[in-house]
């Protein structure tokens, strides 16, 4: 006895273990599945975030120099490993900067100039040129370059230097001492323009020729005086392919078109500054199409060249604002970003196309003398009193601010402020351009096409079905329609886009035909058959109304669609596409919105129908019964008392098929030609946000500024239809409780 | 006629006319693609046209593909010459003429107008090809081993460099395949050594033996394999094609031959079925334009197969938790909805999250810990097969949830206070008597699951589908499963044969053959779930009274 208690104690308390283990088990596996899903949320989250980060400038390290006051220019390797200095003394310096040796010099080279320096000049950012000239007007440019070696299984960096224009440089033939010059080189050409002590304003092109015998590249000159120009100007700069000279006199921004040095023409001439101001600074930007400028009063502005009503010039896109005159601008490389700093230590990083002021505030102590922005932009070198100092840069993607997202934004070359998506180009100074606001407009285009064809059908048919239609055809249609639900989306938007699409294209006019003699002809027929003798309409059961319809339907549009040519002809002058275009100034596309509206609406009738369906049926029988038994007619019950009733479940119908329509990707994607274009037009595709991502996500580089949008886009999606739909499931809920109360 | 309109009546009919057009859209749209998905495999005739334009005259040889009307006039405005006597339009006809390689275009449109005769005339041969697509013509001689030899000995020429054809690509794809991977992953291997500094010459030595080795079997199996191509390339087949030209096929690149003027339709029946299975069997061929599915089908079954069985549990577990476990309280009613809406959420959102979470970040993460010897190569920080059965895993979710929840709440609560009341814990109550009552329910959410999984395509189009798989998922190498490959999927090969392939028009049957397929399948699917589901109900509603 005592040994059976014990074998029962024993097996309950497995059982019990058992009991708590499945418990426990349970709980944490659906409390994990659960939060996997809620991950998908913030996982987007947290992807997207970083675009939204501010700015961070951070103190990395402190470089120490001699004789600080003879730099010239500072500059940083690729991987901000490596330092570099160019003196007033003809040197270049470099430093290292991570590793255990960091902050102390490595190697510095002597630039042979035949005699002193005079002049000074540092080419566009991204060429990383600096360049000297002699009193003897000698032309030297240097640059620096990191040679990457593996010894012993290490990384190493070398610091070279070359001399693009060979190490002799070049005679510049100036009649008098240089003292102002700008210049650029690259491979085959380069460009030289300069003042002289004559006040004289010359043009240098220089044209690449390697010599056959000796295999050395020799540079032939070509030089011409820049016209209009008279006196001493304030500033000159030349871009990186030579192709504009900038000047700037007394306020006035001139700009040259140097291609041709023997045709040098002015291309625009802009009073940049008010009279009372003076320029304290300027820049071109990366991409050398804009030019930024700061006056005394503190003020920054962008020109660039814009096709306005009086030709090409170059006209005021916009303005920060600094309390204080900026004394130095510094572009990035690639990207429409500047850092200006004032004579305070005060530091200000703006990025020109979202107009977002970064940052702004002090970073140091004293007058900032110089200062570099690394290659990629993560890192600052300056030097202000006698140190030079390297910060850690935070700044991954400026050209995105939630107000350039959904804003008009004025990108360069364009004539005004628009609303662009074009995320890539195969031009490397290409700048991104990212606005949601017409992929968002392609998806409610998109959308609304869709209910605007699948509302009005799949809500008559339900409540056709739910009301009128006798149990045992229901059980029929009902799937029927359904299993419409369950078809691949990737099928419908194939159909839509080889078949649907080049049958509308040619038989517009016999469906737009179709779509005026369809209801005519069902009131037709309801008529002829309601002047019918009893006994005639008594045969057929009640409900049968839509059987006898279907051959009206496929009659109609066989004809239709065979008297097609006919049609075509009286309506549209025989090509649709053609009269489109021509007689109504439209344009046609063939994968047009017409064509997603019919394709994505016939996706979206399963989802509405079926949720309405449901909703009108499950409405209790005993009100439509009361109703029709006070005398009302069926349609007078149905309007009244049913629809009434039901009508929170067809709104929950509607929101439903409405989320589908908005995040359907494969129908849009196949059906439409896919253009981010605003236009409400019929004939013309759109772009949606879910077409968007699946056509860019492939090609988008992980954590760039592109990969994020796309990120966020879907986050849009994913928070729009999840709202959607819960309003839709809330409502169907309160509505089931209110029935069942009933 | 106003008290007609008064009583509602005409706009019952509408209504009734609004399910009628959603009826015939659907009914109509499964028919075409039926229709022309398998009309595909039906041996079309081949007809001869004498076309007259002009002064010249000249044949053709082709299927009929498509017929239109077009309106004389534009033709005319187009620079056609249309007689007077020609009513307002003119029917014209695409034609496939195959002969890729000596004509601009394998298809061409000819105006009714201009044909002089069209016959069905006997003894023209299609002959599939592995290359250039089909070719028409009579057959006028065969060679064999360079001497003329009679057309009566075409089917046996045939039915020989077919079957060299195929033990080539057999020992191409296992011999020769296999000893590839085992040279990859020695490669890797050795990597991996060096990476952890224990390469050492001794290892080095035997690596290399094995290498030397592999690489003479690989000589002496490159060997055979020349020796089959000669011998495939041994014989040819003469046809007059239609500009009446004799051209020698190569009897390597013949895969098919037959007469469809002089099938009888017994013939053309058993033709059509041997067609439906080459389809499903075969691989896909000239950029998946021609030929069959098969990786197509087989990457979308293995696909669904790895999800089903990655979302079962926890899809079974959560929706247990959810009924039986959480507390009824307004926390739970929110989670339930939030589930129910995840399913609504667009399948694009998931893939995106797919790419970014389980290919970069999971990926990324166990190829740094595990595969460091094939960096910067990724192994599974790629997109691959592992990943979209993940992700649709994760999409599915909700409705395997939403299904198995809802078979238990049909679930008599009286069977579960009998089983309590016999002294039964929660768990066995669960175990012996929930779970195998709602087993049919969890079955209709995961056919459901399945069906919706096999024909998603615009997440997989981020995490794991390609157009075109040199490899299978499974196959005859160690670990002989590799679910971080990429594969191919039915869906996927629609948009991609359809949009992005350079000959749409010759690429527009099979797309529609792959389309009925894949609608096949899932039509079947959701009914056998809709099946069940009603079976169910009845079921329990007799338990309930």
């Amino acid at each position: 006895m005592l040994q059976i208690t014990t074998q029962t104690n024993n097996q309950n308390f497995i059982r019990n273990l058992k009991d708590k283990v499945a418990k426990y088990g349970v709980t944490t596996g659906g409390i994990m599945v659960l939060v996997a899903l809620l991950l998908i949320f913030f996982y987007l989250l947290y992807v997207v975030q970083p675009i939204f980060d501010d700015v961070s400038i951070d103190h990395k390290l402190d470089v120490a120099i001699e004789q600080p006051e003879k730099t010239l220019a500072l500059g940083l390797d690729d991987h901000v490993e490596t330092a570099f200095r160019l003196t007033s003394d003809n040197k270049m310096e470099f430093y290292q900067l991570a590793g255990e040796d960091s902050g102390q010099a490595i190697t510095a080279f002597d630039i042979d100039l035949d005699s002193d320096a005079v002049a000074f000049a540092q080419s566009m950012a991204h060429l990383n040129q600096y360049a000297y000239v002699s009193e003897n007007n000698q032309l030297l440019v240097a640059s620096p370059k990191f040679k990457l070696g593996f010894a012993n299984n290490k990384r190493q960096i070398t610091p070279q230097i070359i001399y693009p224009l060979t190490e002799q440089g070049i005679e510049l033939d100036s009649s008098s001492q240089i003292e102002k010059f700008a210049f650029a080189v690259n491979s085959e050409a380069g460009g030289v323009i300069y003042q002289n002590r004559d006040g004289e304003i010359n043009f240098v092109r220089l044209d690449a020729e390697v010599n056959f015998m000796t295999d050395e590249t020799e540079w032939l000159q070509m030089q011409a005086q820049l016209p209009v120009i008279q006196g001493a100007v304030d500033y000159l700069l030349i871009t990186a392919d030579v192709s504009r000279a900038f000047v700037i006199q007394n306020g006035q921004l001139y700009v040259f078109n140097i291609r041709d040095p023997e045709n040098i023409s002015l291309v625009s001439k802009s009073q940049v500054v008010d009279y009372k101001n003076k320029i304290t600074a300027t820049s071109l930007l990366g991409g050398a199409n804009s030019i930024v400028i700061a006056d005394s009063s503190g003020e920054i502005s962008q020109w660039f060249e814009v096709n306005g009503e009086k030709g090409r010039r170059f006209e005021k896109i916009r303005s920060f604002k600094s309390s204080q005159p900026q004394t130095a601008l510094y572009p990035e490389y690639f990207r429409r970003s500047f850092v200006s700093v004032d004579n305070q230590g005060k530091l200000g990083v703006y990025y020109t196309t979202s107009q977002a002021e970064l940052f702004n505030g002090p970073i140091t102590q004293g007058n900032i003398k110089t200062l570099s922005i690394a290659p990629r932009a993560d890192a600052y070198i300056l030097q202000s009193n006698k140190t030079i100092q390297v910060f850690e840069v935070h700044n991954e993607h400026p050209e995105v601010t939630w107000s350039a997202l959904w804003n008009e934004v004025w990108y360069e070359g364009y004539s005004e402020p628009d609303y662009v998506w074009q995320s890539t180009s195969a031009s490397d100074d290409f700048e991104s351009k990212f606005s949601l606001v017409p992929i968002t407009f392609g998806t409610i285009k998109a959308a609304f096409y869709a209910m605007l064809f699948s509302v009005p059908i799949a809500l008559a048919a339900a409540i056709y079905t739910a009301y009128f239609m006798p149990a045992k055809i229901r059980t029929l249609v009902k799937p029927t329609v359904e299993i419409m639900e369950a078809l691949p989306t990737v099928i419908l938007g194939f159909l839509a886009g080889l078949w649907l699409a080049p049958l509308i294209e040619t038989h517009l006019a016999a469906l737009s035909v179709l779509v005026i003699l369809l209801p005519v002809s069902i009131l037709l027929v309801a008529f002829v058959w309601h002047n019918l003798p009893q006994t005639v309409r008594n045969a057929l059961p009640e409900g049968w109304d839509s059987i006898i319809l279907i051959p009206v339907i496929v009659c109609l549009s066989w004809a239709c669609i065979s008297l097609s040519p006919w049609l075509n002809d009286v309506m549209f002058d025989g090509d649709v596409r053609l009269f489109i275009t021509d007689e109504l100034g439209i344009s046609f596309d063939q994968r047009n919105s017409l064509v997603v509206g019919i394709a994505m609406g016939f996706a979206v009738i399963p989802t509405i129908f079926s949720i309405a369906e449901d909703a009108v049926f499950s409405v209790p029988k005993h009100l439509s019964q009361g109703s029709l038994a006070l005398g009302a007619s069926q349609w007078q019950t149905l309007v009244r008392v049913v629809l009434l009733t039901a009508s929170p479940g067809i709104f929950s119908a509607v929101m439903m098929g409405l989320g589908r329509a908005v995040g359907e990707t494969m129908i849009v994607l196949m059906a439409t030609g896919n253009t981010p274009i605003m236009d409400w037009s019929v004939f013309q595709g759109m772009r949606t946000l879910s077409a968007n991502i699946a056509v860019e996500m492939p090609e988008s580089e992980v954590g760039s500024t592109h990969y994020r949008i796309l990120f966020l886009a879907a986050f849009v999606l994913f928070v729009f239809t999840f709202v959607f739909n819960t309003i839709a499931e809330f409502v169907r809920q309160r509505l089931r409780d209110k029935y069942s109360s009933l | 006629m106003k008290s007609w309109f008064k009583s509602g009546s005409p706009w019952i009919w509408m209504t009734a006319g609004a399910v009628s057009l959603s009826l015939i859209s659907v009914l109509g749209l499964l028919l075409m693609i039926a229709w022309r998905g398998l009309s595909f495999f039906w041996p079309a005739d081949v007809y001869e046209f004498n076309l007259e334009q002009g002064q010249a005259t000249h044949k053709i040889i082709g299927e009929v593909y498509d017929r239109e009307e077009v309106s004389a006039k534009r033709l005319r405005e187009a620079g056609f010459t249309i007689p007077q006597s020609q009513g307002e339009n003119v029917e014209r006809l695409l034609v496939k003429t195959g002969n890729r390689e000596f004509v601009e275009l394998d298809f061409r449109w000819i105006l009714e107008t201009d044909i002089q005769s069209a016959e069905k005339r006997s003894g023209i041969a299609v002959f599939e090809r592995s290359k250039n697509g089909n070719f028409y013509g009579y057959v006028d001689h065969v060679v064999i081993d360079g001497q003329r030899a009679d057309s009566a000995k075409l089917d046996s020429v045939i039915e020989r460099a077919v079957e060299i054809n195929e033990q080539a690509l057999d020992l191409q794809n296992d011999e020769i395949g296999s000893i590839n991977y085992r040279l990859e992953k020695i490669r890797l291997e050795q990597r991996a050594l060096e990476l952890e500094n224990e390469l050492t010459d001794e290892i080095k030595a035997e690596y290399q033996a094995e290498i030397d080795g592999l690489n003479k079997s690989y000589q002496s199996y490159e060997k055979q394999l020349f020796k089959l191509r000669q011998a495939a390339d041994r014989d040819a087949v003469v046809v007059k094609d239609m500009r009446g030209e004799l051209v020698t096929i190569p009897a390597a690149q013949i895969l098919d031959v037959h007469f469809p003027n002089d099938m009888s339709v017994l013939d053309k029946t058993a033709r059509f079925f041997v067609q439906i299975g080459k389809f499903v069997s075969d691989d896909p061929r000239e950029a998946n334009t021609e030929g069959g599915v098969f990786p197509a089908i087989f990457g979308t079954v293995f696909m669904v197969i790895l999800m089903a069985v990655i979302v079962t549990p926890f899809g079974v577990i959560a929706a247990i938790y959810l009924h039986e476990y959480a507390a009824k309280n307004n926390v739970t009613k929110v989670i339930r909805i939030a589930v129910i809406n995840l399913a609504g959420v667009p399948s694009i959102v998931y893939g995106v999250f797919g790419l970014g979470f389980f290919v970069y970040m999971l990926g990324g993460s166990i190829d740094e810990l595990f595969y460091p010897e094939a960096l910067p190569n990724p192994t599974f920080g790629t997109p691959g097969v592992i990943w979209s059965a993940l992700t649709l895993a994760i999409l599915t979710l909700p409705v395997v949830i939403v299904s198995t929840e809802e078979g238990m709440s049909r679930i008599p609560s009286s069977l579960r206070q009998g089983s309590l009341a016999l002294g039964a814990t929660k768990a066995e109550t669960l175990w012996r008597i929930i779970i195998p009552m709602a087993s049919p329910a969890i079955m209709t959410g995961l056919i459901l699951a399945v069906a919706r999984a096999a024909g998603e395509v615009a997440p997989l189009m981020l995490v794991g589908v390609v157009k075109m798989a040199p490899t299978l998922p499974l196959d005859g190498n160690f670990p002989f499963i590799h679910i971080d490959r990429k594969f191919m999927h039915l869906g996927f090969h629609i948009y991609d044969v359809g949009f992005q392939s350079p000959n749409v028009e010759a690429a527009r049957p099979l797309v529609y053959a792959t389309a009925f397929l894949l609608v096949t399948v899932i039509v079947a699917l959701n009914i056998t779930a809709i099946g069940i589901r009603n079976h169910l109900r009845e079921k329990y509603k007799s338990l309930e009274h």
